[in-house]
């Protein structure tokens, strides 16, 4: 590090400031909204504008903690989003491993295919979706509406993965095999082990999608007792003319929360190892 | 990386490819019947006149929707926001913000860095839904925002009335940047050091320096990083369906939008899906652009 300047250089300190003074303006332009919703959601009485709750309160809480406006709708979601994400990460995993291991002609196509279908608005394709599932006898079940939730984030995962499994070397994998181990068992005792801060990555990334995917149960669910968290944020606007803005804020917050501990926990355990660098390097 | 055997056979090469082909059935059968199925259906769909009501059947009309759709004003409209709506959040809004951002955060203070970074990704974290009732509380008549203005005695407005298309920009550069910001972190992070100072040592100001060597060096993850928060943006409908359900008389109404509108409400299955087949089109010339830059690297 013989080139590098000292950091006790005074314009060094001056573009440091300056720096910070930026990213803290830039900072405090988003955190407004949040700061919003936290406030809000413990004052009864809330408006629009960002106000401090007199006095602070748990009323918001007290009125939606219900079966039918709380508990049934996230216990919904964590079926629906939970079940959604075993299947995309399993046949994300499964398809990732010919992907990065095998050089074949479809290759080249298929993985364009794939990342064009990342991009695939789903509103595009929901009309013929809801037709597919009225005649087969799937709309308003749980199963059908996972296996589509899990489809729509397909792409995206098996990319991701694709690309986290490459960094796996193959060497490793040849001498499990010499060792007598299959494909399959090198794929599960090698390259996962291997891989699992990407596949947390991919985890999280795809539950907290799903999570907040309501156009997809909006449309293939409609009984009111399966609807997720995120369909039922939604009907809750319906139901009342007067908005009652701090049971939104505190809805909002209970809901927003298994998204937001789930990627706090996955971050934590990662370290700075949370990075889409080596999966979106293309 | 090709496993290479001794020279095998015709049949065995093709046994050998199905079973290692094999782990693609799961995801292959998953996007086949529930990806590309509804495609071809809306291929075929948007020939035709079919609706949700009525019972008719559904005729083949040849062109016809796609004529109503360039011919009708609102169409026109919706393609115009649409195109605003992603240079504006995407292709400017998360893609320069979340750049400056990862650039600004890797010579910052580590406790700023930390709180700013928990700050932006927390606005990602957030379900589109609640994104979306967060900013129209944000932009509302009453809202935060123009007490602010107030606070520096410029005029209030009701921003999801005045400027909505501007509105939902807004709410969706605020909720897609921490992913722009996280791919560019993380290629920022892998440009060695050395090159950057040597390039100071030369005498290349700080713009300088970004735009000859760190920019460049980076710009395989900026292409793919353009070309995912594109499509992304091309079809967001939550967000601004909750803020504004396309009003007010369809000034922030986005093809995605549009189409379920003329689908779903209208009960227009054949219109919508034709309309929906010019979103995927879209979709497409934006990834080849995006694709012949990347091939263009490649070929470098």
């Amino acid at each position: 590090m013989s080139l590098s300047l000292s950091t006790r250089d005074p314009r060094r300190i001056r573009d440091k400031v300056a720096v910070n003074i930026a990213l803290v303006l830039v900072a405090a332009g988003f955190v407004i909204p949040l700061v919003w919703l936290l406030l809000a959601a413990f004052d009864a009485k809330a408006g629009v504008a960002v106000s401090w709750p007199h006095p602070w309160t748990f009323d918001n809480f007290d009125a939606i903690l219900t079966m039918d406006t709380t508990y049934r709708p996230m216990l919904n979601g964590v079926i629906l989003c939970g079940g959604g994400t075993l299947v995309t990460v399993l046949a994300s995993v499964l398809a990732a491993y010919p992907l990065s291991r095998y050089q074949f002609r479809a290759k080249r196509p298929f993985l364009l295919t794939i990342l064009f279908a990342t991009g695939l608005p789903i509103t595009a394709i929901m009309v013929p979706v809801y037709g597919l599932f009225v005649q087969v006898n799937l709309i308003d079940t749980f199963t059908g509406t996972i296996l589509f939730m899990a489809t729509t984030a397909l792409p995206i995962s098996i990319w991701l993965t694709k690309n986290f499994m490459d960094g796996v070397p193959i060497e490793l994998e040849q001498a499990a095999w010499t060792d007598g181990a299959s494909t399959m068992q090198g794929l599960r005792s090698v390259v996962l082990p291997l891989m699992w801060p990407g596949l947390a990555v991919v985890t999280i990334y795809t539950f907290i999608g799903l999570w907040g995917n309501f156009f997809v149960p909006f449309v293939l669910l409609a009984s009111n007792d399966r609807l997720p968290a995120s369909v039922s944020i939604y009907t809750f606007f319906g139901q009342y003319g007067q908005i009652v803005y701090g049971q939104l804020a505190a809805y909002s917050l209970l809901y927003s929360l298994p998204a937001v501990l789930l990627y706090l926990v996955l971050s934590r355990r990662l370290g700075g190892a949370f990075s889409f660098g080596g999966a979106v390097k293309g | 990386m090709t496993v290479s055997a001794t020279q095998p056979g015709a049949t065995e090469r093709w046994r050998r490819g199905l079973i290692q082909g094999m782990p693609l059935g799961p995801a292959v059968v998953l996007l086949g019947v529930f990806l590309a199925g509804p495609i071809l259906y809306c291929l075929y769909a948007a020939f035709t006149d079919m609706a949700l009501t009525g019972g008719t059947g559904a005729h083949f009309v040849g062109l016809d929707n796609f004529r109503k759709a360039f011919e009708s004003p609102e169409f026109r409209q919706s393609l115009v926001y649409t195109l605003v709506f992603t240079l504006l959040s995407a292709i400017i809004g998360q893609n320069v913000l979340g750049m400056v951002l990862a650039l600004l955060m890797r010579s910052s203070t580590a406790w700023i860095r930390a709180t700013v970074s928990a700050i932006v990704i927390g606005a990602w974290v957030m379900p589109e839904v609640v994104a979306g009732y967060l900013w129209t509380a944000f932009l509302g008549d009453d809202g935060s925002l123009n007490h602010l203005l107030g606070m520096v005695h410029l005029p209030p407005q009701d921003w999801l009335f005045s400027v909505p298309i501007l509105a939902v920009s807004l709410a969706n550069i605020w909720r897609g940047t921490a992913f722009s910001m996280l791919v560019y972190s993380a290629a920022l992070s892998e440009v060695p050091k050395e090159i950057e100072e040597s390039a100071t040592v030369d005498g290349a100001g700080t713009v300088q320096r970004l735009w000859s060597v760190t920019l460049p060096m980076i710009r395989r993850s900026i292409t793919t990083n353009l070309m995912l928060i594109t499509l992304q943006t091309l079809s967001v409908f939550g967000l601004i369906w909750t803020m504004t359900r396309g009003g007010p008389s369809n000034h922030s109404t986005t093809l995605p939008l549009f189409a379920y509108q003329q689908a779903f409400q209208l009960s227009q299955l054949g219109y919508g899906t034709a309309l929906a087949l010019v979103l995927l089109a879209i979709g497409a010339v934006f990834s080849l652009v995006y694709l012949r830059a990347l091939r263009l690297e490649d070929g470098r």
